[in-house]
């Protein structure tokens, strides 16, 4: 029988095939070309990221018309949920770009290398939340963590920089280990690695028939797996490390582009693919869930470094947004699910644009103080650089959820579901938490405002390109908070995902 | 309580009352730092063009009308059932008018504390935002607008206190915020629950929409007993009531002036007014269900209070504390469950607000003149400032509930309303009238009687400035103690209409009082 190959909607690829073109071209004619002035690879990166994401929303609007179906033989997936998430990682990639300039020209790293890493990161990204395939996932998953692997090495002359990237590379292996054996024993249980045929497996199998063994050790590999990814306790203790070590802007793309796609990869393989087993799934979530709310928290607090402190509440983070997919895990698979895996999205996308925003700060004030972030190096910056200063305090407020931003938006979003599916502990160990994780904040704040800058502390040189991805991210935080409701109308279809 | 739509202006005042501040504080933050006495300008105007509309809010409130007024009501966030929903009644009206009142006076009866005039802006805007805040959480009909504005006091809060506070300034503004999300963390959970738990019971679908929600929706017993607790330890944590008041002191006593005024006066009453607009009239059950605990901790309040204020040796402190045993009373007559006291208590919030207001700023006063609270170093200003002191007297004798003062009349009321449903309660609260005059009069004597000492001889008079921020001060405690009748008339509709809320519910009749016919008119002096 002669091989015949899967129908191919380019259309539909467009926007994967941008990212990945535009990092090959960058790369080439980056490297036949004397070195660009005044940030033109950012600029480029930034021009390819815009470029798909306009393609993104053509695709938005063409699922709205002929409904989620799947691609290339049923490997990746074609519907909105895969939308939103590839423009939230999108908008993050771009935003880092920008961050990204500065600090690269600063430690003389600069060159398209980096941008093209981060181009083709994001596309593993993009490919881990479409994918409809386990094995698409996984090649999804090592593309976005070789690339970062890479990143987070690429200070080539700091120490710090190449054991955070060691560090995570090992630690990073062993996780993708689980995972793929994981997806040996969801094969071996369902006799299918793809998406679409485990769930008809499962419709269609008598429960007698099942090796519901296999299938669960299989799901609880996935789970090490992707827990690992989204840093949830206890799989988080790479996280610190590696943030505290990578550059701040590589720091900030693992926090965004790698949480959202985790995330993105987690709803796939237990909302859409093991509905049928969520009564098993959904306790291990619930117990991720609290331990990364609370460790998180806490161990955030005590923290003396603010890009420490900032992985820490990142993992609290994960821990909110894994209410929400306790919530979706409620009713998983039914005809009227709820809307848990929109509020996990939403909250994807809008602590993307926070957490780049925050990091983005903590670059600028850390290239100041010799690559410290230690929270005496954000000591009177108020005084320093009110605006900067105005901005970080918009991104911590909105980290702690004050309303008028997006992260109180993002918070209420989760908070809603997990009530109204009656997880009323959960949310209310999500809020207390959220106490918790204030006084952090507030730390960085009381360093910010109310301390003086010591004396002869010269102001912190802000990059034009900083700036303009500073004051982005600001506003986006600020329009979302107040006006949130175009945002939640028109993600309400993502949860017609594709099966 | 319907919402009576008498919207017949199509002003949108009650947003104005919220937007104009919020846009002053904008300008404020976008102005040049070179020039700040402009800032102080805008503040003003922006804020005296608030207490103006505040005021004309006041004299077209139809005080017939025991429902909401002036309501606005836009979609806001469609997707999640929540709008932006703004109204009065008789029981917001005068707080509004108090918020509307106080921030200018606070922005004028003194500066900030700091000597570098170019950090004027900041406090400034802040300030302003918060006056947004505060009126925002009065107004709102919506639980989520009324969260939002609710947590959002607390970021300029936290600022004035933490950038113009005193010496333990950074520990008090933290504690404050983080006391206070703590009682919100349980108050958002319940009022998603609340919400979820309506659309199954009674309504069908979902709307944060207070109005509909308590006239629709109807909660099992238990359930509502869940949720009215969850509000309840927000509000709880805001009034302070007596365990968890703790952070009250380290606020107020590190605030900056104007923050121990607006503190004091406004956003403490953000917890009284929840228990009243949220909790009683959303789970009537359940508040009645738990006002033994309510009644208990409001009088373990105003005795502990009391005597805590007693031993005080700073004055700034004295008054904090004096204000715990003060929400004792607005709590006990708000569980009491009569028309009196719960009039008694709306009038009390307001009291409160104008007689610890005006003590906060004089003891402000004192503190800008001799770099000192402590009532030790303080001796005999009476001699040389008689007018300061006669002033002081005046406020603090409202603050006792002295008869012919405004303070009298609403404790008052609180006190022979809740006598016929919480008897033994009140025969302890009483005493607590006479702690007052103990910890104040005591205070009094040492702060101004006495020979003045060296450091006490050169004690400035009363400015002309200071004196004009102290009369409306002065002329709302004496108006309101002699004639409160114009206050009164307002508020009652509205309780009215509330307690016969709670009857509807809960089967509740309000005793009667057998013979005994309470004149308001002649309330005092009896």
């Amino acid at each position: 029988m002669p091989f015949v190959g899967p129908e191919v909607d380019w259309f539909a690829l467009s926007p994967y095939l941008a990212m990945v073109g535009g990092a090959i071209v960058l790369m080439v004619v980056g490297a036949l070309t004397p070195r660009w002035r005044g940030g033109m690879y950012a600029w480029a990166t930034v021009a390819v990221t815009v470029t798909s994401a306009v393609l993104a929303l053509f695709v938005w609007d063409d699922i709205g018309d002929s409904g989620p179906s799947t691609l290339v033989g049923g490997a990746l997936a074609h519907d909105r949920f895969a939308v939103l998430v590839t423009l939230g990682i999108l908008g993050a990639t771009a935003l880092v770009a920008l961050i990204s300039d500065g600090e690269l020209r600063a430690t003389s790293n600069d060159g398209p290398e980096i941008y093209a890493l981060l181009l083709t990161a994001a596309v593993g990204a993009m490919v881990m939340a479409a994918a409809n395939e386990l094995i698409v996932m996984f090649l999804g998953l090592e593309t976005l963590s070789l690339g970062l692997y890479v990143l987070a090495a690429s200070d080539r002359r700091r120490a710090g920089s190449q054991e955070s990237g060691m560090k995570y590379f090992v630690l990073g292996g062993f996780a993708s280990a689980f995972f793929l054996y994981g997806i040996a024993l969801l094969y071996g249980g369902t006799r299918s690695t793809s998406i679409s045929e485990i769930i008809v497996w499962f419709q269609t199998t008598v429960t007698v028939e099942r090796n519901d063994a296999l299938v669960l050790a299989g799901v609880a590999l996935l789970l090490v797996g992707l827990a690992f990814k989204v840093s949830a306790v206890p799989f988080h203790v790479w996280s610190p490390d590696v943030y505290q070590g990578a550059p701040s802007n590589v720091t900030a793309f693992m926090a965004s582009v790698g949480k959202a796609a985790a995330f993105a990869a987690m709803l796939r393989v237990l909302v859409v693919a093991l509905p049928f087993h969520r009564d098993d799934w959904r306790p291990a979530i619930w117990v991720l869930a609290v331990l990364s709310l609370v460790v998180g928290s806490v161990l955030a607090v005590v923290q003396t470094d603010v890009k420490r402190m900032l992985a820490y509440s990142s993992v609290s983070h994960a821990g909110f947004i894994l209410v929400g997919v306790e919530a979706a895990g409620h009713r998983a698979g039914e005809a009227d699910a709820g809307a848990g895996v929109q509020a996990v999205l939403v909250y994807l996308v809008l602590y993307g644009v926070l957490v780049v925003g925050s990091f983005a700060v903590a670059t600028v004030v850390g290239r100041s103080h010799d690559g410290s972030t230690g929270l005496d190096s954000f000591a009177g910056l108020a005084q320093r650089r009110p605006a900067l200063a105005l901005a970080l305090t918009v991104f911590l407020l909105a980290q702690a959820g004050v309303p008028l931003t997006s992260g109180f938006v993002a918070k209420w979003g989760v908070i809603q579901e997990a009530v109204a599916e009656r997880s009323y502990a959960i949310a209310i160990i999500a809020m207390l938490a959220a106490v918790i994780a204030a006084f952090l904040y507030l730390r960085i704040m009381v360093s910010v405002w109310l301390q003086d800058s010591p004396d002869g502390a010269e102001a912190e040189r802000v990059p034009g390109l900083t700036a303009i991805a500073v004051t982005l991210a600001a506003v986006f935080t600020l329009a979302v908070g107040v006006w949130p409701d175009w945002l939640l109308s028109a993600t309400e279809s993502v949860a017609a995902y594709a099966r | 309580m319907v919402a009576a739509a008498t919207s017949a202006m199509s002003f949108p005042l009650l947003s104005v009352l919220v937007f104009l501040p919020a846009a002053g504080a904008l300008i404020i933050t976008m102005q040049s730092r070179r020039r700040p006495e402009y800032a102080k300008l805008v503040a003003l105007l922006t804020s005296v063009g608030t207490g103006a509309l505040s005021l004309w809010a006041l004299r077209n409130f139809d005080s017939h009308s025991g429902g909401f007024q002036f309501v606005s009501r836009h979609p806001w966030i469609e997707s999640w059932g929540i709008s932006w929903h703004l109204g009065i009644d008789g029981i917001s009206l005068f707080l509004v008018v108090l918020t509307g009142l106080l921030f200018p006076l606070a922005i004028v009866g003194i500066d900030p504390h700091n000597d570098d005039p170019g950090r004027d802006k900041p406090y400034f805007a802040w300030l302003l935002l918060l006056e947004a805040g505060v009126m925002g959480s009065f107004l709102s009909l919506d639980l989520f607008l009324f969260f939002v504005f609710f947590e959002i006091v607390l970021v300029p809060m936290y600022f004035l206190i933490g950038g113009w506070g005193y010496e333990g300034r950074v520990y008090a503004a933290t504690k404050f915020f983080l006391y206070t999300m703590v009682g919100s963390a349980f108050m958002l959970v319940s009022i998603l629950a609340t919400v979820f738990i309506a659309r199954a019971n009674g309504l069908g679908r979902i709307t944060f929409d207070l109005i509909e929600l308590a006239e629709g929706a109807s909660f099992a017993a238990s359930t509502g007993r869940w949720l009215f607790m969850g509000f309840a330890v927000a509000f709880a944590v805001k009034v302070p009531i007596f365990p968890l008041h703790t952070w009250l002191p380290d606020a107020h006593t590190q605030a900056p002036t104007a923050g121990s005024v607006v503190l004091a006066g406004v956003m403490l009453k953000l917890g009284t007014y929840g228990f009243l607009r949220f909790g009683l009239y959303l789970f009537p059950e359940a508040a009645r269900w738990s006002r033994a605990l309510w009644l208990t901790l409001a009088v373990i309040g105003i005795i502990y209070g009391a005597i805590a204020a007693t031993m005080q040796k700073d004055l700034k402190r004295l008054v904090a504390y004096s204000s715990v045993a003060h929400l004792g009373f607005i709590i006990l007559g708000t569980f009491a469950f009569t028309s009196q006291a719960i009039t008694g208590s709306v009038m009390q919030m307001v009291n409160h607000g104008v007689s610890t207001g005006a003590l906060f700023l004089m003891v402000g006063m004192i503190y800008e003149r001799r770099h000192t609270r402590q009532i030790a170093e303080l001796r005999g200003i009476q001699q040389v400032a008689p007018v300061f002191a006669a002033a002081f007297t005046v406020v603090m004798l409202s603050s006792i509930g002295v008869p012919g003062l405004n303070g009298f009349v609403g404790e008052y009321l609180v006190l022979i309303g809740s006598f016929l449903t919480a008897r033994w309660w009140v025969v302890i609260a009483a005493t607590g009238v006479i702690l007052a005059a103990l910890y104040l009069l005591w205070a009094y004597q040492r702060v101004f009687h006495g020979e003045p000492d060296d450091d006490n001889r050169s004690f400035p008079e009363l400015r002309w400035r200071e004196g004009l921020t102290l009369l409306p001060f002065i002329g709302v405690i004496v108006f309101t103690g002699v004639y409160p009748k114009p206050m009164l008339e307002r508020i009652e509709p509205a309780v009215n209409s509330l307690i016969e809320h709670v009857s509807e519910r809960t089967g509740y009749v309000e005793p009667q009082p057998a013979a005994v016919e309470i004149d308001v008119d002649h309330g005092e002096g009896e």
